[in-house]
């Protein structure tokens, strides 16, 4: 099964991040799905190993990453929003595992904005980005200290242009190995 | 070297400036730029005025023509018509050699006249308004300068003719920081930039393959703060103007971003994040790196700007949905709501008078700059572009400055507080943003 098309992903791994998370005090961005107040320690094994029996059903290997292309180390969200979409679960999960497996391995999120709205706002908008596909990486095993996060904001788009396809584009989560 | 083209009693006009590029003092950076500035609406009367050139005694060729800067400058605040040299008949170039008669007949209310001498290495220059109609002198004076600080002279003696005339200071000899952006060999180039408030005298303060933002002078002009993200983190720099020198004040894990100074210039309100991404508002102060949390909500909180007297920081929340500015005691406690009108009002900034707010606002689908009054709470959008943005204002209170997009381009532009005046500062070479204008000069 494809997890692609299973939007219940998203939910189950929202859940458990919740559920994972709740007893820590500590604030969080306030995405409208994420309710509560949240913290990502790294408390969260119980949940996370759940989440690895589903990601193992995606056939991920972490030779797939190698041969990805550019595009699969972007991930794309809604104008002012930072969900990350159900489309990108075993892009995740495959970042996820990779992490996991290797300690060594080092992730830096660069979250960014379109250029509408004011410019440190947008810096916001990046951080939470950001912070959205941290958590999902934390909550399947990667170690908080592997996750970086900048937010450039609008600072530097991926298309210069104004139209809506541009903003598209420019809306996004970077994720680069270093 | 600057030139400029007058039709005859239209207000528009055109001066195409040819930058001089001075050298920042620690980055030799060679850019080089070309500023339009373009009056897009004037006043509906401008005052009519002749500005005589100016007198000259010394050896060869004056070195600066005071009466053309001082024409640029009042020009270009879109409140004056100065009359063409071609038509005056005469040119005096003091008080007593004026006959007013020749100027009442050409209609100007005003005549400046002035000549510079040259005084072994000093420049000696003096000046003269007169109202024509009543034939008494307004302003006058008598500065002494070094060769360099001739067209400061200039912009000086504008700013007391814009005064003397309209009982607003000038603004003239001040300055504005701003960013550059463009693309060499592919990839950008961010500079920070101080120049003229004409556009002349630009000095790269911070050049870098990596985004630049938020600057903000210090209240006595001496220092900028700004945002870098050298290094691929973003960090908050205060650096000195005059030798060049920085320091990091705020590097810590996350987001630093929107430095905004008190108005004692000691503390700096900042954005920073907690490990899960949270923004805040906090005050740091300068002296012992002292840090005072001012937002603890679970929202996106930053943009702070002070209250001109220094009580209150405003700041962008979007605790209530959707952004909106909201203000809290400088010493922490309750924030409240400032801005009601529609639902994105964001990037406060408070007047040097303390008398308005400005915002960038969603107007029916489009972002502009708008006002409020903060005795009346009076709500008035000031620009008409789409994407207009980081509106500051002009020490004098009576304009704003901000960024937007024009033909693809980040250009700079220019509105009178009452909405009345506007103009445009055009780059030819590279995108400018984030402009923030100079405190006056003590």
């Amino acid at each position: 099964m494809k997890m692609t098309q299973n939007p219940l992903w998203l939910a189950a791994a929202l859940t458990a991040l919740l559920a994972g998370c709740a007893s820590k005090p500590a604030t969080l961005p306030t995405d409208d799905t994420m309710g509560d107040s949240t913290s990502m320690g790294g408390d969260d094994t119980t949940t996370g190993s759940s989440m690895d029996s589903t990601i193992r059903s995606a056939g991920f290997a972490d030779d797939d990453m190698a041969g990805d292309t550019a595009d699969s180390l972007i991930i794309y969200f809604e104008y002012d929003r930072s969900e990350v979409s159900a489309q990108y679960a075993d892009l995740l999960a495959s970042h996820a595992r990779r992490l996991a497996n290797d300690s060594t391995q080092r992730l830096r999120l660069e979250g960014h904005a379109d250029e509408r709205g004011s410019r440190e706002y947008n810096i916001g908008l990046g951080e939470r980005r950001a912070q959205a596909v941290r958590r999902l990486l934390l909550i399947q095993g990667a170690s908080s200290s592997q996750i970086s996060t900048v937010s450039y904001g609008e600072e530097r788009p991926a298309a210069f242009g104004s139209t809506e396809s541009d903003y598209e584009k420019n809306r996004r989560v970077e994720l680069s190995y270093r | 070297m600057s030139y400029l083209t007058e039709n005859g009693k239209e207000k528009r006009w055109v001066a195409g400036v040819f930058l001089v590029l001075l050298l920042g003092l620690q980055l030799a950076s060679a850019a080089r730029a070309e500023l339009v500035i373009e009056i897009t609406r004037g006043a509906t009367k401008p005052i009519p005025i002749a500005l005589v050139p100016f007198g000259w005694s010394g050896s060869g060729q004056p070195p600066a023509d005071i009466a053309a800067i001082v024409r640029a400058d009042l020009m270009g605040s879109g409140r004056f018509d100065a009359l063409d040299n071609s038509a005056m008949l005469e040119r005096p170039t003091r008080g007593v050699d004026i006959d007013f008669d020749n100027w009442r007949m050409v209609a100007v209310n005003y005549v400046l006249v002035g000549r510079l001498e040259q005084q072994g290495d000093e420049y000696v220059l003096q000046y003269q308004l007169f109202d024509t109609f009543g034939a008494r002198q307004v302003v006058a004076d008598r500065l002494i300068m070094q060769v360099t600080d001739l067209r400061r002279a200039g912009h000086l003696v504008a700013d007391a003719v814009f005064e003397a005339v309209t009982g607003i200071k000038g603004v003239f000899s001040t300055q504005i920081a701003y960013i550059s952006v463009s693309v060499v060999d592919g990839a950008q180039r961010y500079r920070l930039i101080v120049a003229d408030a004409d556009g002349n005298n630009e000095f790269v303060l911070l050049e870098s393959n990596q985004p630049i933002m938020s600057p903000a002078w210090s209240p006595d002009g001496r220092r900028l703060a700004y945002v870098s993200f050298e290094g691929g983190r973003a960090a908050v720099y205060v650096q000195t103007l005059r030798t060049g020198s920085r320091r990091q004040v705020s590097g810590r894990a996350g987001v630093n971003n929107a430095p905004a100074w008190s108005p004692d210039g000691r503390q700096l309100a900042l954005t920073l994040s907690d490990p899960d991404g949270n923004l805040d508002v906090y005050v740091l102060t300068l002296l012992g790196d002292k840090l005072q949390r001012l937002t603890t909500r679970r929202s996106i909180d930053t943009e702070p700007a002070w209250a001109a007297d220094g009580e209150f920081v405003y700041f962008t929340s979007d605790r209530g949905g959707a952004p909106q500015v909201y203000r809290v005691p400088a010493t922490g406690g309750d924030a409240e709501r400032v801005t009601f009108e529609g639902r994105y009002n964001a990037r406060p900034r408070i007047s040097p008078d303390g008398r308005y707010l400005a915002v960038v606002t969603d107007d029916r689908g489009r972002f502009r700059v708008a006002i409020q009054d903060l005795e009346t709470d009076v709500f008035q959008v000031l620009s008409d572009g789409s994407l207009d943005e980081s509106p500051a204002f002009a020490p004098n209170s009576s304009q704003l400055v901000y960024a937007t997009r024009r033909e693809g381009r980040g250009v700079l532009e220019t509105v009178s507080v009452d909405g009345l005046i506007s103009g445009r500062v055009k780059s030819v070479g590279s995108d400018v943003r984030e402009p923030v204008w100079s405190p006056f000069r003590p």
